[in-house]
């Protein structure tokens, strides 16, 4: 499968490879991976552990660089950016999901829904007036004060969600988004998910195993030892 | 990005207070160490120091420091004086006569014999009594240490009789003499009588102190005498610093110090490191996921420096202010009067605890930065 970059196209992958260690120990990963994910969808990369999934995202990311292949994520080919560059281009154009939240315990979650606006230069106070009213729109305005050891975990995940939303970028990348909450409680997420985060120049693309969301997803990659297999609908 | 750098360092109260603690007791130990180190060193050269009226000192070519004298002849107080540039130029005693008290009490100590004349070398910073009052007979000045140790609870008095060799000497002056390297109590008498408390040696002329005319540069009269009678001569300052190089070459005493401030500083350093480190290490995710969202290798750097530096200042501060307290409570001790907190110990302190903070912070921020910002998806 060759696929050309394509203006709706928020990532395109041709011919990934991702391989770690060398000699004996190198284990191959990602062997040739040609996806695509387009702007206005929330895109669903599933398959059993250890096909790959996670790498695939990281590489889509910029947190860990091909070993061969080319990835362009919303226009820009990760070839062409250089170190602090493409540390920007995340800090700008990405939001992130991460399965164990990764909320820092020392800040309320107001403080932690506005560390991408910090990151990115804005005053705290302002960060901070922005990040609450988002956690208001997610329903959780009322916690916005609180510290994440005293959220559950479904208000912990809003919370984070909120992080990777919050300065609006163009594409979220979610890693197993509902693998620690409760069927309700991931399904409510993954409604705010797609309500708040997909829009026409924006893409969400979804790391999960969790079919029970597997209705959210405008498109599903299926994927299998380190390479996608089929893409499907869910209709 | 600091805010965060701060409330992640003190969301661990346990290794927050562990890493302030730390740089808190190595600040004391090192600040205390230095100063009573150097406050001690200073007591070889306090009774040099305390002559104000002299600026050079003329001793035997082979005196090393105050208190080992080999005496002079009478005559070399005249080639003395015939030096140019020398305004005037008197006798010196030192000797250590024991004293008794009439209670039976004695210690050795520290007598000066003053010219008879002029009094030159008498301690000017009095408590009790007058110098001019040594013009009289069998008279002594005594200092409130040595008054203290020869009558232990008893107020200070005068008129009190100490026999110094079998000669009996009234107490017509009490000195705040600045303590000797030895507690030993420091006497002044005139020169005449103070050689009397000693026994009489063929040769009694301890120095010749000196005072150089008005336009006349202390150093270069001093070499000048030198040149022109075969005796050492030195300026106040030289000679204090010279019994100060005496006892740190031949004293184990700057090695002992010097043990104990290695060893605060290793312990600080050690401590503080691995606490730090652990601290760190214990964090990597919330640094993992702070790269994951963009945030910069220098800005990170940045945010593990300032938790040390910030850990470091406060401990800083803290020891500063434990050493500060320690030394106001013991300034009014006699065996510990003139040793202070040295600012130089407070700013030698401060570079090196800054240094101790940036070394902390180098190891623990390789973990940083080698750390895989992909790590925060597994």
């Amino acid at each position: 499968m060759i696929m050309k970059t394509n203006e709706s196209h928020a990532v395109t992958c041709r011919a990934v490879r991702k391989h770690f260690g060398e000699g004996e120990n190198r284990t191959e990963v990602l062997r040739g991976v040609d996806f695509h994910a387009r702007l206005g969808e929330m895109t669903f990369l599933v398959g059993p552990s250890g096909c790959g999934k996670t790498t695939l995202i990281s590489v889509i990311a910029g947190l860990l660089e091909a070993s061969a292949g080319e990835v362009d994520v919303l226009g820009r080919a990760h070839g062409s950016l250089r170190g602090k560059e493409r540390v920007e281009f995340r800090r700008r154009e990405l939001g992130f999901v991460f399965q164990q939240y990764n909320l820092l315990p020392s800040l309320t979650a107001a403080e932690n829904a506005a560390v991408p606006l910090i990151a990115n230069g804005m005053k705290r106070g302002d960060a901070v007036k922005r990040s609450t009213a988002l956690l208001d729109r997610l329903g959780i305005g009322a916690k916005a004060a609180s510290y994440p050891r005293f959220l559950s975990g479904g208000q912990q995940q809003r919370v984070a969600l909120a992080r990777a939303l919050v300065h609006e970028p163009r594409l979220v990348i979610c890693d197993e988004p509902t693998a620690a909450l409760d069927h309700e409680t991931g399904e409510s997420v993954m409604r705010l998910l797609s309500s708040a985060a997909v829009a026409p120049q924006r893409a969400v693309l979804v790391v999960t195993h969790d079919n029970r969301v597997f209705h959210h997803a405008h498109r599903i990659a299926h994927m299998n030892d380190g390479i996608i297999t089929q893409i499907t609908s869910p209709s | 990005m600091n805010f965060i750098a701060l409330r992640m360092l003190m969301a661990d109260k346990a290794k927050y207070f562990g890493l302030v603690f730390a740089f808190a007791f190595s600040t004391f130990l090192l600040q205390n160490q230095v100063s009573i180190f150097c406050g001690i060193m200073k007591r070889t050269g306090s009774q040099v120091r305390d002559v104000t009226d002299a600026e050079i000192w003329v001793m035997d070519p082979h005196t090393e420091y105050f208190e080992q004298t080999k005496a002079l002849k009478d005559t070399d107080l005249f080639r003395v004086r015939g030096v140019e540039g020398v305004d005037y130029a008197v006798r010196l005693f030192k000797g250590n006569p024991t004293a008794k008290t009439a209670a039976g009490k004695f210690a050795s100590t520290f007598t000066l014999g003053l010219d008879d004349a002029t009094l030159v070398g008498a301690p000017r910073k009095m408590l009790l009594g007058s110098w001019e009052r040594l013009r009289e007979t069998n008279s002594i000045v005594i200092d409130r240490a040595g008054y203290d140790l020869l009558y232990p609870g008893e107020p200070l008095e005068l008129g009190r009789v100490l026999e110094l060799n079998d000669h009996k000497a009234r107490i017509v002056g009490i000195s705040d003499a600045a303590a000797p390297f030895v507690s030993f109590p420091v006497i002044h008498a005139r020169y005449s009588e103070a050689i009397q408390f000693q026994g009489r040696e063929r040769k009694m002329l301890s120095y010749v102190l000196v005072r150089p005319k008005a336009d006349i540069d202390a150093v270069a009269l001093a070499r000048r005498i030198e040149k022109e009678t075969g005796l050492k001569a030195r300026t106040t300052a030289e000679f204090a610093w010279d019994c100060v190089v005496y006892y740190l070459k031949n004293t184990g005493i700057p090695v002992n110090f010097g043990i104990t401030i290695a060893v605060a500083l290793i312990v600080g350093l050690a401590v503080s490191g691995q606490t730090f480190y652990m601290f760190t290490v214990e964090n990597l995710r919330q640094f993992g996921a702070l790269k994951a969202i963009g945030v910069t290798n220098t800005r990170l750097v940045g945010m593990v420096l300032l938790q040390a530096l910030v850990g470091g200042a406060l401990g800083y501060a803290i020891g500063t202010g434990m050493a500060g307290v320690f030394f106001e409570t013991t300034l009014s001790q006699m065996a510990t009067r003139g040793i202070v907190l040295m600012w130089e110990a407070v700013a030698g302190v401060a570079v090196l605890m800054a240094l101790v903070a940036v070394a902390v912070s180098l190891l623990s921020v390789r973990k940083v930065l080698v750390l895989e910002p992909a790590s925060v998806f597994r």
